[in-house]
């Protein structure tokens, strides 16, 4: 690309107009989370995240998100095969409602599954009588964390696989290769990085989802709290440091998750070429 | 099969059974919540539902949500240009760390951002003490509300625009050849536009419906800093869910309005692009 | 004709439309084993659709297609025995020549020897030796098409079908791939047909030309028949690199036709001499003036305006020059005359004929 070398003014107040405004908007917060949860020692942060609570929130929100992941990794794949490799009448219709948890408030996608599980819904006689709590326990904190992470793959793939189009696939079917062949050996090459990527966001997202899940979650320490919902906890009693401190292990993920993000961005631009 | 003429051939085997898992799939996380909510909204009464949406205390909240969110995704539209620009444009040292930040908000849990830039911003903070100097205050303030939506939505617009003003300033700076500001200005902007409104709108309609960062910087001041989705919040901890639908069906109202607006605004500027090429 | 029953592929009464666009209407026509054919038409004739349909790729509305004697409509493309070269070769990006090649056999379940054996042998016919284990972004378009090629005759399919085989290749090596392709082609001797929008690239490497416009067939025959005696208006105009003329019977030796009729002039029917030259059919050469003059290696391209039209000729490079501006005499040999719809009917110059019927 042709980058002009000017070192007119105009280039550095641009450059220093956008260095402040992330460093005070995105990197502060960072900084400063880190900061409080160490200000201590390392001593009392060892203490606040090996905290019996902690430990089991941890566990809850790994469990979710592994969860989530292998659903909608699964969702993503087929969704996204079916709408790149097919002309069907409703296409358009499916792609905007697996758009459609990204425009729905994350308060209103929890409401929404406690209108069809909770107690005025027509379903929660027959649950009840099998036994099955979904909402205010740990199913149902699944499933919020599944809808407000729903496209996240699928959309990654999708413009890969429209971009490819589908000759491969129709020469390998040509040739008899059976459907399963074809999308190991033919198209999974093309959109490891961007699944991947889409694996990535959709594992941040999920360990991070805060409103949704707090709707749906009973709020029981050690049963239904996830990270972010235990940090709350904490913060409303005034615990900063522990809350800080459990926060802190959300950032080092964070942190982690953007640097494989510029990787596979890479990786994905270098194989295009 | 045999007598059966499908109008067309699908070579590539995995139609019935891709469709069949995506629509189940699809049918078990968004379509019967959903239907749901439209069953049960449907029950509500038409009385009762205007007397819950019009309560003074839940129209302010929808319009600290509708203020707050909007003049943080300008925010966002204005400084998202400006990255996106100068991502593109220039070479400087620290450029691949900007280039990274970005994103953190996708990667940042809400609520660790919320707690963050509410220790920040209170009138003790690192940021609010200098702010409280002048007399702002910025945590429990629809000032703060702004900032966590600013915070959400950044990526949105940067993300949108990028994708545009890569390609576009590619083939500007070959067709062009000159560096006049303004010509660049004349043909690159129109062409980005498109992208710049639906990065607005993404990140207006994320932040009228944000929660979990909001909500530890707003204060939750009834009639000042209560935003739309805590309303819903806290009828539902009073398991009030008449109410708690009433009001997230004009948010949602809300949201689609803005999309469905969008989706037009996107279709015609597409024309025109396409009309003068 | 060709008999009915001699006909290896055959399609009848062929319909095919994409939503309100009508791809195929009423294709009717046959293909005896062996022959290499060409689809030639203009983009958007339908004639991909029709490459397409005999592949299983898309299903016609109605009619049938028969391939060997069986109705294959509800054949499968992958049963159909076709190999598909297709326009931009759909190499397996991430598959090196090799694999591209062996990828049929594998999902046929050949065994390891026999894979081997048969690439390697396709590997040598193509001659792209030493190359098997780069992938298709190593290679040059020609080198690409080969593996296509390979490809598509690796499970030793009974009909090869190529789309466009020569459009994503550069114009220099177009040529040379031509007269590969052909050679190739007869070498393994199956049955073949390929699209093209290149009249030129049809007539070089075809037995046999099947003309389509708007979704029907105009014409078919051997490139010969197709380009000497075009039978409707559209193959008329479509062949040889004709100029339209719309008041052929102002022209000197065409004088008695029909004032209605419409003419094509192809460049190699259209003398030019100097004036002061001395030409042998001197009592119906129009006077035209030169506007154009193009260098075209071996022959010159000429356009002499001649009744308000813009007519192209040619004339040999060794001849004496002739400038732009210049007072030429123009003779037209022959033109191809029709009415709107009509039949194409060939009249030759009334001079020509005159002197033909004396020496009868």
């Amino acid at each position: 690309m042709n980058i002009r070398k000017d070192s007119g003014s105009l280039k550095w107040i641009l450059i220093g107009i956008c260095a402040v405004f992330l460093t005070v908007m995105l990197i502060l917060p960072l900084v400063y989370v880190l900061i409080t949860a160490f200000e201590k020692g390392i001593h009392v942060f060892g203490t606040a995240v090996s905290d019996e609570y902690a430990v089991k929130a941890i566990f809850l929100t790994l469990k979710v998100t592994v969860i989530t992941l292998i659903f909608n990794t699964i969702f993503g794949i087929f969704a996204a095969w079916c709408i790149t490799r097919f002309q069907f009448r409703g296409k358009k219709v499916i792609s905007t409602l697996i758009d459609l948890p990204l425009t729905v408030s994350p308060i209103i996608a929890g409401l929404i599954y406690v209108l069809t599980f909770g107690r005025q819904s027509a379903l929660y006689p027959f649950l009840k009588s099998v036994g099955i709590n979904i909402i205010f326990a740990v199913p149902g904190i699944v499933l919020a964390t599944i809808f407000v992470t729903f496209p996240f793959v699928s959309r990654e793939i999708i413009p890969v696989l429209t971009a490819q189009g589908t000759d491969e696939e129709e020469a390998a079917a040509l040739m008899g290769a059976g459907g399963f062949t074809i999308f190991r050996e033919i198209t999974f090459p093309h959109i490891k990085w961007a699944l991947l990527y889409g694996i990535v966001l959709c594992s941040a997202r999920a360990m991070g989802e805060f409103g949704a899940v707090s709707v749906l979650s009973g709020h029981l320490r050690g049963k239904t709290n996830t990270m972010p919902l235990y940090i709350e906890l904490l913060y409303q009693g005034y615990d900063f440091t522990g809350a800080f401190a459990v926060s802190a292990i959300l950032v080092l993920m964070a942190v982690v998750i953007l640097i494989l993000r510029s990787k596979l961005e890479k990786k994905g631009k270098k194989e295009v070429d | 099969m045999k007598n059966r003429k499908r109008k067309t051939a699908r070579v590539i085997p995995g139609f019935g059974l891709s469709l069949g898992i995506t629509i189940t799939m699809l049918g078990l996380i968004v379509i019967i919540p959903l239907c749901s909510l439209v069953i049960f909204s449907s029950q509500l009464s038409f009385q009762s539902f205007i007397s819950t949406v019009t309560r003074p205390r839940v129209l302010c909240s929808y319009a600290v949500s509708f203020q707050t969110a909007f003049v943080a995704a300008l925010i966002d539209a204005v400084m998202g240009i400006i990255l996106a620009w100068v991502l593109v444009r220039y070479r400087f040292p620290g450029k691949e760390i900007m280039n990274g930040i970005i994103e953190l908000p996708f990667a940042l849990p809400t609520a660790v951002a919320g707690i963050a830039l509410t220790h920040l911003t209170t009138t003790n903070g690192w940021v609010g003490s200098i702010f409280h100097r002048f007399g702002i205050r910025i945590a429990y303030t629809r000032v703060g509300i702004t900032v966590a939506l600013v915070f959400i939505g950044i990526p949105f617009v940067v993300r949108a625009v990028l994708e545009k003003i890569d390609i576009q300033y590619e083939e500007a700076a070959h067709v062009l050849g000159a560096n006049s500001r303004q010509t660049i200005f004349k043909v690159i902007f129109p062409e980005i536009l498109p992208a710049l409104i639906s990065g607005f709108t993404m990140s207006f309609a994320r932040g009228l419906g944000e929660y979990g960062s909001v909500v530890f910087i707003a204060g939750n001041t009834p009639y000042e800093t209560e935003i739309a989705p805590l309303m819903i919040m806290s009828e539902l901890q009073e398991y009030d869910y008449a109410s708690a639908t009433s009001i997230a069906l004009v948010m949602l109202l809300t949201a689609f309005m803005i999309l469905f607006v969008n989706a037009v605004l996107q279709s015609r500027t597409s024309k025109i692009v396409s009309g003068i090429a | 004709m060709v008999q009915q029953n001699k006909n290896y592929i055959e399609l009848k009464n062929i319909n095919k439309s994409f939503e309100k666009f009508q791809a195929s209407k009423d294709i009717n026509f046959g293909i005896e084993k062996g022959r290499l054919v060409a689809l030639l038409g203009p983009s958007g004739s339908g004639k991909t659709t029709i490459l397409r349909m005999i592949a299983g790729l898309e299903n016609a509305d109605s009619g049938e297609i028969v391939i060997d004697g069986k109705v294959v409509n509800d054949i499968p493309a992958s049963q159909r025995r076709v190999g598909f070269v297709f326009q931009n070769y759909a190499l397996f990006r991430y598959k090196t020549v090799y694999d591209n090649i062996a990828f049929g056999l594998k999902v046929n379940h050949w065994n390891k020897a026999d894979i081997k054996k048969r690439v390697s042998e396709l590997i040598n016919l193509v001659n792209l030796n030493g190359l098997e284990k780069r992938y298709p972004n190593q290679l040059s378009g020609g080198q690409r098409q080969r593996v296509a090629f390979a490809r598509a005759l690796a499970p030793n399919p009974e009909l090869l079908l190529l789309d466009e085989p020569f459009a994503a290749i550069d114009a220099k090596v177009r040529q040379e791939l031509r007269s590969w392709l052909r050679e190739m082609i007869n070498k393994v001797g199956i049955t073949s047909i390929f699209v093209t929008h290149d009249q030129d690239e049809a007539i070089e490497v075809a037995d046999e030309i099947i003309i389509t416009n708007k979704g029907r067939v105009e014409q078919i025959g051997s490139p010969r028949e197709i380009y000497n005696t075009p039978r409707t208006a559209f193959v008329a105009e479509f062949m040889g690199h004709p100029t339209k003329i719309n008041n052929i019977s102002s022209f000197w030796g065409f004088t008695g036709l029909d004032a209605s009729y419409h003419a094509v002039i192809r460049p190699e029917n259209v003398s030019i001499s100097k004036k002061t030259d001395k030409i042998r059919y001197e009592v119906t050469a129009e006077e035209g003036v030169v506007e154009r003059v193009l260098f075209r290696g071996k022959e010159l391209e000429i356009w002499v305006r001649i009744h308000g039209i813009l007519l192209q000729g040619t004339r040999r490079a060794e001849e004496e020059p002739i400038r732009e501006g210049e007072q030429v005499k123009v003779f037209i040999y022959r033109a191809y005359v029709y009415k709107e719809d009509g039949e194409v009917q060939i009249v030759v110059n009334q001079t020509i004929r005159a002197e033909e019927s004396v020496i009868i």
